[in-house]
């Protein structure tokens, strides 16, 4: 024993402090939100069993005339347009910023990235602005052009589509600077190779670029799924009504049942939903790696 | 090049509206015609800051969340991504799997127990019910065990050698040649626990205790009908990180690429 404490203690010792966090404020919490999720939990009183066991669950789709059925749809329709445009977006800028210069790469790597380091908070905030029906920018260009003001944010038919093109104008930051890096690190010889066979720009783009960065496409797809899945500050500042449930994510539903009704049962239940829907884009992804291209 | 101007000036344009905002006085509602050019005035400001009883307070919890948390991770996570890097001791690769599969959760799983617990210890409304839970996130111990397998084991196996002790040659030579990959865990993770905002939003109740994006996003509640404080607060909490960025601009284009951050 002691010799084992001489030999591994230090090891010991240095995951120790990360492991106890991690215990204390991950491991227990994920297998208590489980239990709880079959539960219905107080406060005051702490946590007892549902019958049937599935009951959270049930309740979880069925409140509010299926408000949470909604909420999901919202987010998978939030989810498509903003991940499809992040990947474009950022795969067609990060093509055009290629053959420029150092300095000017760098440049305007840092002019999209600048947005990034600003909070979720703070961009929601500044796009609820632009989209204030009374004085905000957006109405101004319909003004200009001699178009009606439009009720972005409270018309239930819009608000949604205000809040998605709010998250698809805003340049995905780390689409630009992997895919960049990403085709830094293929060889000129290919383009070379290509461009002596007789193919033009498009052509090289089309069947050397895009093919070898597949699985930094696949890892950003990955990241901006989950990102959008999880998708909460934006919604909160931009349309804290939710306008008719026309706005509600599955986040909102999480908090607003967790925090705001106390409800920390069915909360739960909505929480491993989305967990569930995580865990098959993550599935999916090691599926889609497996057959993966080396260079 | 014209795409790119295009495209970076749309980036950049709703932070640029917002400080121009900020920096041209409005004490009501903002005029119908957009202001594209600033006024380079700063009473909006001094409204915020003389009206608002708490920003400076908001301001300085932030900067205690967002300091504590990264002096814990850049200690601890590279201590842990040391001994899973070069260490071979029992039950390993069994932690080091537990880790890694716990990565995918989403926050939101936990936010409930979490604010059980926060509860039970009495944290609720403190920040160190903010902190505490921040120093559990596991994504730096990653960062650094990947770094610091890349590292070679000469100059640790002579130190051993010579009689160090094993603290002393993590923190003598191991830390200071960990300094690029600390450099980037250390301003994602201020990035990130400043710009925070659900679990704050959850574990503070009272406006002094609030950190600066609890704040920010209260203000409107606050201050209906003075835009112009709205505009200044919500600018005044995006100034710190654009500035940082700014100055360490190499090492944040540097982390996204060791896969430090999604944004």
């Amino acid at each position: 024993m002691r010799r084992f404490i001489r030999k591994h203690g230090w090891s010991y010792a240095f995951i120790l402090p990360s492991l106890l966090t991690f215990t204390v404020f991950v491991l227990a919490p994920v297998v208590w939100a489980f239990i709880i999720s079959f539960q219905e939990y107080s406060l005051a009183r702490g946590g007892a069993w549902v019958t049937p066991f599935y009951k959270n669950y049930v309740t979880a789709f069925t409140q509010f005339g299926g408000v949470f059925v909604s909420a999901i749809r919202n987010t998978l329709v939030y989810t498509l347009f903003t991940v499809t445009a992040n990947i474009l977006i950022g795969l067609i800028l990060a093509s055009l910023i290629q053959p420029l210069s150092n300095w000017l790469r760098t440049f305007f790597r840092a002019a999209y990235y600048l947005p990034a380091v600003t909070s979720a908070l703070i961009i929601g905030l500044t796009w609820a602005y632009i989209f204030n029906a009374q004085w905000g920018f957006a109405n101004y260009l319909l003004r200009l052009v001699g178009l009606p003001p439009v009720r972005w944010l409270s018309d239930p038919d819009i608000a949604l589509g205000s809040v998605t093109l709010s998250a698809v104008l805003t340049v995905p930051a780390t689409a630009v600077v992997l895919f960049s890096a990403a085709m830094g690190s293929i060889p000129r010889e290919y383009y070379e190779a290509a461009e002596l066979d007789g193919a033009g720009p498009i052509q090289r783009w089309w069947h050397i670029t895009v093919p070898l960065i597949k699985s930094t496409t696949l890892y950003l797809v990955v990241i901006y799924t989950i990102a959008s899945f999880e998708v909460f500050e934006r919604i909160y500042v931009m349309v804290p009504s939710g306008v008719g449930n026309s706005t509600q994510t599955i986040v909102t539903q999480i908090y607003n049942n967790g925090f705001k009704d106390l409800n920390f049962g069915v909360a739960s239940a909505q929480a491993f939903v989305l967990f569930v829907m995580i865990a098959a884009v993550a599935v999916l992804q090691f599926r889609a790696l497996r057959s993966d291209v080396e260079y | 090049m014209a795409v790119l101007i295009i495209t970076a000036v749309i980036a950049l344009f709703p932070m640029y509206w917002l400080f121009a905002n900020a920096f041209t006085p409005i004490s009501g509602t903002p005029p119908l015609t957009p202001i594209l050019v600033p006024a380079f005035r700063l009473d909006n400001f001094q409204r915020l800051l003389g009206g608002t009883k708490y920003y400076a307070n908001w301001m300085l919890n932030s900067l205690i969340v967002a300091l504590t948390v990264t002096a814990w991770h850049v200690v601890f996570d590279t201590m842990a991504g040391y001994a899973f890097a070069k260490r071979r001791f029992p039950g390993r690769n069994v932690l080091f799997w537990i880790l890694l599969s716990t990565l995918m959760i989403p926050i939101h799983v936990t936010l409930i127990p979490l604010y059980i617990i926060t509860r039970r210890i009495g944290l609720i409304d403190t920040l160190g019910g903010v902190i505490l839970p921040g120093t559990a996130v596991v994504f730096g111990i990653f960062l650094m065990r990947q770094y610091i397998q890349t590292l070679p084991s000469e100059l640790e196996e002579a130190a051993r050698v010579d009689g160090a002790g094993e603290f002393r040659i993590f923190w003598e030579i191991i830390l200071p040649l960990c300094k690029p990959a600390v450099a980037a865990l250390a301003i994602f993770t201020f990035v990130r626990f400043w710009n925070d905002f659900l679990w704050p939003l959850i574990v503070l109740n009272k406006a002094q205790n609030y950190t600066l994006t609890v704040g920010v996003a209260n203000l409107q509640g606050e201050f209906m009908t003075d835009w112009g404080v709205i505009f200044s607060g919500a600018a005044l909490a995006a100034l710190p990180m654009i500035v940082f960025f700014i100055a360490f601009q190499k090492y944040f284009l540097e982390g996204v690429r060791m896969g430090a951050i999604k944004g």
